[in-house]
């Protein structure tokens, strides 16, 4: 390894990268959520007819991972680089290994493979196919074509890249444990998230107070029922990051036993249905204003030649 | 003349498990389409890799072969007028046929003359029926299937370049934006795009950039790249055939390589280490020349020698991260007790309607209690069986299954020992779940083998209790593959178990124990019959039985499938004696008459006072006697002692009214019939024997 990236140099070759190919780069959701997918950027914009390409830092919680800061790899949070582009570019492949070649990881050098790994998330009703891509053997992202989401299925295919910001930055960083990573030169990951991540773990694994958080549940998914009703997608939908985040804190603490399990994952499946549909209806009502764009962009284009 | 043709599908990569199968198909289909278009050629070989799907057609005819046909047309009487012309008749058919009145000739048909003409049909040029060969492309079946981009079309994975080349010349074929030419691809790294000249080249260009497109090559290649390694350092090596057929579709062009891991992880237990690296990370672990298992293991680059020191250093990494996982939950599940998790599994729910693992656990000890007395376990084999089946399924709730769950009964065996547990109870821990496949291994020992059955038993009867029963294909909890198994279980330990009567003691049992959980163990008992007797014919189907004996033996009164299989077997023993027939014949009639009365059991008492021919104080003898002897006899036995029943039951048809006119008598006869006929029920429903 030539150039040794530190986090932040990683995330920012990666934001030059995409954004060259065409993506929007947004900020992270302030809402909790388990993955970059349940980004609106993803979630909501893999629905309906429009283009969408972008690319993000999502801050990814999973109470049922957190490790009290013990483990050096597993994590109570960590973080996704999330690149999702609608159409699928037929050339995706591609844009990933140039991707990585800027972050000075040659393919001649390593072993790269992309292994099939059908990937699904039955609470957003989601699924989609494609692989998790190996680098010497390592998981360092998942690639995805989506099949369907919030349970439509989708027109057109929306091909989603996450990378593990962390496995990679161990890779790159060369290091054996997540702490000891350099987030900016001289700043370790260990003294931003150590403790934080042993709080949460604390929290998650022994002090959430379950019959507050039983509450929380209830109560966000109603407001998120009402919302749907008002027609207000975003914040409704931002109540359903809300019960999702509430059920893994109630899951990793124990209160949830396998059969209750599946009625949650099926009560936040059934809000993520109903406000895909809500979206692909708003978005129709305004004339799906991205494919105009598109359209006109490419009729401009066709003049220019 | 002949050509060779090639066709490859280029695609993004395929699952390794798909690649096989998929091109395998593309040949079968090609082949048949060759045959229906009358094309011959020599050979087609299969190519195929995880981003190409190939076939090459050698020996290709260039064209049809011209077919000649015959055609029949009206009579001659009817196709000449009376002046020798042709009718309308002939001259509309030879119209219809596409040939001139010239053409028509005469030949005899059934003794009559007819019109007949010869038709010519031209072959076609086989570069003009290859681009039809775009249908089984785009035809091909797969277990996944996606869309991409923009298109509806959906395929195993988005195509990205197709060849099609009979000898040097492109063969059209398009499919959504994919124009076929002769560009390909090399290896994704170590190559580049190629054109490929002509059809025979296909192998050797791409050898040149990195690509073994052979399946049978690449595995030698990988195979002779193991053995080196094997050999340099001194190890042994299982080709795991189903890890090997996995690499060999992983790769294009493969490198073997040898990592380490720091020998303290072999205190993790071997299943665990292996499944480390086998399952996860597709490695083939290695042992030393004793046998033990060695801190070493050979992974696959798909790639050459350039820079493996990276690719070692980076697997090896990757396994000790894995490594030091199982390390840790093998150390931290230590720390609790099995108490602790069966208090757990109070927790874990073994379906919606049906309750908990813990649940089921107590009821399965009721039911294995049951079956150990059943089964004639020793007291301390059945002291085994009460601590195993109180404890049997506590690994699921460890951190090592939770992280390997295909290891569960494995963990639960090896932690059983750790934690004091005998080897017996241990055994029977990991034993219960065999087999795990309609022909995998049995339990072992005896209580490993009755706790499977138990654990079963309540399985089967819980889905039907609550209703959700296999039928056709839906059979999502494998409820069939588990009553197969308990056949299985039963005939290789020789063990009599009633399943007829199964349902209902445990029924009671389970009342008495009030371990019913507000479920009716009750219900549905004749599907639950059914459904056993199905698995019945399922394994004498196996074993090749004659139909009418599966269809007698499957129908026996009590579903022993222990006695049904010696059934079977001394039927079938029997099926070619002189006095077979004779035999099923007179027993076959007892069964008929006796079927015209319904008696309970109770109720059936013979009177020898009301005997009025010696013939009847003959056959309650000998039938008394065989009562008194069935249980204790062989099978083979108790068929000689019913063989020897004909001449006494023959003479007793011959000397007695069955439907005597005074009611206590007819009574009396019919119920003699009804005890003999509960006895031959036993060996199954001989109605259903067909005998010469």
């Amino acid at each position: 390894m030539v150039k040794q990236l530190n986090v932040q140099e990683m995330i920012l070759t990666l934001q030059r990268f995409w954004g060259s190919k065409g993506c929007l780069l947004m900020e992270a959701y302030d809402n909790e959520k388990g993955a970059g997918t349940m980004s609106p950027y993803t979630f909501l914009r893999a629905i309906g007819p429009e283009p969408w390409n972008a690319a993000y830092v999502e801050p990814s919680r999973r109470p049922a991972d957190g490790r009290y800061g013990e483990n050096p790899n597993r994590l109570f949070q960590h973080h996704q680089f999330q690149v999702v582009m609608k159409p699928s570019p037929k050339n995706i492949q591609e844009y990933y290994l140039d991707s990585l070649r800027e972050l000075g990881i040659e393919p001649l050098e390593h072993d790269i493979r992309f292994v099939e790994d059908n990937w699904e998330n039955p609470s957003m009703g989601c699924a989609g196919v494609g692989w998790e891509v190996w680098l010497d053997g390592m998981e360092v992202s998942q690639f995805t074509y989506f099949q369907q989401v919030g349970g439509l299925t989708v027109d057109p295919v929306t091909s989603e890249i996450t990378y593990g910001v962390e496995r990679l930055a161990s890779y790159i960083q060369n290091v054996n444990s997540v702490f000891d990573l350099q987030w900016g030169d001289g700043v370790l990951y260990g003294d931003i998230f150590k403790e934080p991540e042993y709080e949460h773990s604390k929290y998650a694994f022994e002090e959430s107070d379950q019959a507050m958080l039983l509450n929380f549940f209830n109560d966000y998914e109603k407001e998120a029922l009402r919302l749907i009703k008002l027609g207000l997608v975003h914040p409704a939908y931002d109540y359903v990051l809300k019960c999702s985040h509430t059920f893994n804190l109630l899951d990793a603490r124990g209160a949830v036993s396998v059969t209750e399990r599946a009625g949650y994952l099926s009560r936040i499946r059934n809000l993520a249905h109903k406000i895909a549909q809500a979206f692909v209806g708003e978005r129709e009502k305004l004339g799906f204003p991205l494919l105009q764009h598109a359209q006109e962009q490419a009729e401009k284009d066709g003049e220019d030649k | 003349m002949t050509a060779t043709y090639l066709l490859e599908i280029g695609l993004e990569e395929m699952p390794a498990h798909v690649v096989r199968p998929s091109v395998m198909q593309l040949l079968d289909k090609t082949a048949a389409f060759f045959k229906e278009q009358n094309l011959t050629y020599d050979e087609i070989k299969p190519f195929a890799t995880p981003r190409r799907l190939a076939i090459m057609v050698t020996g290709l005819a260039d064209r049809q072969p011209d077919q000649v046909e015959e055609a029949k047309g009206p009579a001659k009487r009817i196709a000449l007028d009376a002046d020798g012309h042709f009718t309308k008749a002939a001259l509309g058919f030879a119209r219809g046929q596409g040939v001139q009145p010239e053409d028509i000739t005469f030949k005899d048909f059934k003794g009559e003359p007819y019109v007949f003409v010869e038709k010519k049909t031209v072959g076609q040029p086989t570069a003009e029926i290859l681009p039809e060969l775009k249908k089984i492309v785009m035809g091909l079946t797969f277990p996944t299937r996606m869309k991409w981009g923009t298109n509806h079309f959906e395929y195993i994975r988005p195509i990205h370049w197709i060849v099609s080349l009979l000898d040097d010349q492109i063969i059209p074929m398009q499919i959504l934006d994919v124009q076929a030419g002769r560009t390909t691809q090399g290896h994704r790294f170590l190559g580049h795009e190629i054109e490929i000249a002509t059809a025979q080249d296909y192998e050797a260009d791409l050898a040149k950039v990195f690509v073994i497109a052979d399946m049978a090559k690449r595995q030698a290649v990988i195979e002779e790249q193991i053995h080196d390694l094997a050999v340099k350092h001194d190890w042994r090596v299982d080709l795991d055939p189903d890890l090997l057929e996995e690499v060999v579709n992983l790769v294009e062009y493969p490198t073997a390589f040898a990592g380490h891991f720091d020998p303290k992880y072999l205190a993790v237990p071997e299943p665990v280490l292996i499944t480390s690296m086998k399952d996860n990370q597709r490695y083939f672990y290695v042992r030393d020349q004793a046998g033990k298992l060695a801190p070493n293991f050979i992974g696959v680059r798909n790639g050459n020698h350039e820079y493996l020191d990276n690719v070692i250093a980076g697997n090896e990494k990757v396994l000790v991260a894995r490594l030091d996982d199982a390390k840790f939950f093998f150390e931290e599940d230590q720390k609790l007790s099995i108490h602790d998790y069966v208090e757990k599994l109070k927790k874990v729910t073994f379906h919606d309607k049906i309750g908990t693992m813990y649940e089921k656990m107590q009821r399965v000890s009721v039911i294995a209690a049951g079956l150990g007395h059943v089964f004639g376990l020793s007291e301390n084999e059945l002291s085994d069986l009460n601590r195993a089946s109180h404890i049997y399924k506590f690994d699921i709730v460890t951190g090592m299954v939770g992280e390997f769950p295909e290891l569960q009964g494995v963990m639960g065996e090896i932690y059983a020992k750790i934690f004091g547990e005998n080897a017996v109870v241990a055994q029977a821990v990991r034993e219960h779940y065999m087999p795990t496949s309609a022909e995998g291994d049995l339990p072992a020992s005896k209580v490993g083998a009755t706790l499977a059955i138990a654990d079963k038993i309540d399985t089967i009867l819980a889905f039907f209790a609550v209703g959700m029963i296999p039928n056709g294909s839906n059979d999502p909890y494998a409820l069939r593959r588990q009553s197969y198994g308990i056949v299985r279980i039963l005939l290789a330990n020789h063990w009599h178990l009633s399943l007829a009567e199964l349902q209902a003691e445990i029924a009671s049992s389970l009342k008495k124990n009030d371990l019913t959980f507000k479920i009716d163990w009750q219900k549905n008992p004749a599907e639950v019959q059914r459904f056993f007797g199905d698995r019945m014919r399922q394994l004498f189907g196996e074993k090749h039985l004659r139909h009418d004996f599966i269809d007698a033996v499957a129908n026996s009164n009590d579903l022993d499938p222990t006695t049904i299989d010696e059934v079977a077997s001394t039927l079938n023993t029997h099926r070619e004696d002189q006095d077979f027939k004779p035999t099923i014949e007179a027993l076959t009639r007892v069964i008929r008459l006796a079927n015209k009365i319904d008696s309970k059991p109770d109720q059936i008492k013979i009177d020898p006072s009301l005997f009025e021919n010696p013939s009847e104080k003959a056959l309650y003898d000998a039938v008394t006697e065989l009562q008194a002897d069935f249980k204790q006899q062989t099978v083979e036995q108790n068929y000689q002692q019913m063989r020897d029943l004909r001449p006494i039951i023959e003479s007793y048809f011959e000397e007695n009214m069955i439907m005597a006119d005074d009611e206590k008598i007819r009574r009396n006869r019919l119920n003699q019939l009804l005890i003999l006929q509960r006895l031959i029920k036993v060996f199954g429903d001989l109605q259903e024997l067909i005998v010469k």
